[in-house]
């Protein structure tokens, strides 16, 4: 194939109910800095029905040129139109990367893409760098459950393709005054071939807890060990005000105690608040790698040696149901700052 | 109804450490494993089994060894057990795999294909919707749960980030399972007692017929470049103090850093 047809990079716009999500921002952002550094364009692709509104942020976070592609059966994501439309896009503008949030939506089309375009696709990365000779992407993500990190490349096809874990790239400071181009695309669609149909999208609690992005994070592991331990972290979290959420590592999600969705580590979400309080987690790598990004982190247990103690900015050895009764009443005396 | 599951034998990565000496993985004595999201797709055929009846055939692309795995879904109630094994599928990525699972898909009967929906090993889910893309079938990922109306229409619950999705979809389909969805039932006494006598069919890259341009590591797109271990991140103070201090310093250390 000849590689030099396909220039600039894509960014699937993720948008749900017409509500762009975050992690479409940090694709922008990273995407930004990768195609200044090989002189190319970031190009949005906003797929969905009455969305053409939303382009104009993508503008403002790093968007060169949004496409927008409006349709009534993009209305509710279903992979076979979604797969139409973006093919059929991809096949017009030959990006020579895209980038997918490794969403479930995300992680549902990019490689039934990957296998209609006959690319390569590399999943759930951690890490985008760009080789500037070749443009080869160089998708680093990690494999045996966190143990190992692998960088990936596509050299042979184009566009190579990656999903990228949410939370872990930083999205660019919105910028009211950015400019770009806003062009629409109608795909052909083959709705005969659509052969799933969407009964009833359901939000339960768990969508209303979003720990990537809360900028504290009280998290309970082993150590925290009951409902009685988690109730001390929730009255810790509502100390600190607004900002803080309670998160767990998967041990507690294992018990029952706590929802998965908030669930840090390998399994669960990548977070990098400004503060991750871990308490009675001993910090196994699998949870390691979803909050070793965090600002500051300040780790509570008892044992001396735990893996935790490797990562964490300040380790306390000690016993986090005497430690956490006392930093509960020490927050409620101080107003938080806003 | 013909059920096929595609299953894949996996260390099991909870178990894994690193050598902190090398910085290189320790994998003696890691013990392989069923996949439990594989696991989970299983049970989910052995349920539909149960209660309309089903044929259920699980396949594994793999070295020879995954036959002990093959022989734990017989003693769980798999009815036929096919081990893909063949030199030229070394090296495949996720598409070459796909492409070689999808071309003995063809050889066989199916109504409902089920993939877990990740291997923990890689942790890509990306192969079953390569497949179902290469049998030109609809597909539904993260599935919890399955209703069969006893005819061709099932009606599946999706796991989603905000909650789930009801769907539809009449077969034949592919479904790609969560372990958390279906929890795996013990393999029987019976079925242990017999799993060694029944025969597991070997299918080589010649017996399914697909191009060899697709297949190994000729047919990835995808190829590691380099991998490594991370790096540790610098450790910061440790302090064995009471409990008053230990509080008095959190948050003097929070008030410091203007996190607070």
């Amino acid at each position: 194939m000849d590689k030099s047809f396909y220039k600039n990079i894509l960014v699937f716009a993720e948008q749900r109910e017409g509500i762009i999500q975050p992690v479409a921002l940090e694709l922008l952002g990273k995407a930004s800095e990768l195609a200044a550094l090989v002189h190319e364009k970031v190009i949005a692709l906003l797929v969905g029905y009455n969305i053409a509104s939303q382009a104009q942020l993508l503008i403002e976070y790093g968007a060169d040129e949004v496409i927008v592609v409006d349709d009534i059966c993009l209305k509710d994501y279903l992979t076979e139109p979604y797969t139409q439309a973006v093919s059929q896009a991809l096949d017009t503008v030959k990006p020579g990367a895209v980038l997918f949030g490794a969403t479930t939506i995300g992680r549902d089309l990019a490689p039934r893409l990957s296998a209609r375009l006959k690319t390569g696709l590399t999943a759930d990365c951690t890490g985008l760098e760009i080789d500037t000779e070749t443009n080869n992407l160089l998708m680093t993500r990690p494999a045996f459950g966190g143990n190992l990190m692998a960088t990936i490349i596509c050299d042979e096809h184009r566009p190579q393709m990656s999903t990228v874990r949410p939370g872990v790239m930083r999205r660019a400071p919105r910028d009211a005054s950015r400019k770009g181009t806003i062009t629409p695309f109608a795909p052909q669609f083959n709705l005969s071939k659509s052969r799933v149909r969407l009964i009833e999208t359901v939000r339960d609690d768990k969508g209303k807890i979003d720990i990537t992005e809360a900028k504290i994070l009280i998290s309970g592991g082993r150590g925290i060990g009951t409902t009685d331990g988690f109730t001390k972290l929730y009255a810790l979290a509502e100390a600190m005000g607004s900002k803080a959420e309670v998160s767990s590592s998967r041990a507690m999600v294992d018990a029952g105690l706590i929802d998965h969705a908030r669930q840090v580590g390998q399994t669960g979400k990548t977070v990098r608040p400004d503060l991750y309080l871990a308490c009675g987690i001993s910090g196994a790598i699998q949870h390691l790698a979803g909050m070793e990004e965090a600002d500051f982190i300040v780790a509570i247990n008892k044992d001396k040696f735990a893996p935790i103690f490797q990562v964490a900015d300040v380790g306390i050895v000690g016993d986090v149901h005497r430690i956490l009764p006392l930093l509960i009443e020490k927050f409620k005396a101080h107003a938080v700052k806003p | 109804m013909n059920i096929v599951v595609c299953i894949k034998q996996v260390p099991d990565t909870t178990e894994i450490k690193i050598n902190p000496a090398t910085g290189t993985l320790i994998r003696d004595g890691v013990p392989s494993i069923m996949n439990p999201d594989d696991k989970g797709g299983l049970e989910l055929a052995l349920t539909l089994k149960d209660a309309f009846g089903a044929h259920v055939t699980v396949i594994t692309m793999g070295p020879p060894q995954a036959d002990s795995m093959l022989r734990e879904a017989f003693a769980m109630g798999a009815d036929r057990a096919i081990l893909l094994t063949d030199r030229a599928f070394a090296g495949a990525d996720t598409l070459a795999t796909s492409h070689a699972l999808a071309a003995a898909l063809k050889k066989l009967p199916f109504d409902l294909i089920i993939a877990g929906r990740q291997a923990i090993d890689g942790d890509t889910a990306q192969v079953g919707p390569q497949i179902a893309e290469l049998l030109d079938l609809p597909q539904i990922t993260y599935v919890v749960d399955v209703q069969f109306d006893g005819k061709k229409t099932l009606t599946v619950k999706k796991e989603t980030e905000e909650g789930y999705q009801l769907l539809s979809v009449d077969m034949p389909c592919l479904f790609t399972a969560l372990a958390s969805g279906y929890a795996a039932r013990y393999m029987s006494v019976n079925g242990i007692v017999t799993a060694y006598d029944r025969q597991v069919e070997i299918l080589t890259a010649a017996d399914i017929q697909a191009d060899p341009a697709t297949l190994g590591l000729k047919g990835s797109p995808t190829r590691v470049k380099k991998s490594f271990t991370k790096g540790a991140k610098e450790a910061g103070e440790l302090f064995e103090v009471d409990a008053e201090t230990a509080a008095d310093l959190i948050f003097s250390k929070l008030q410091e850093k203007f996190i607070i």
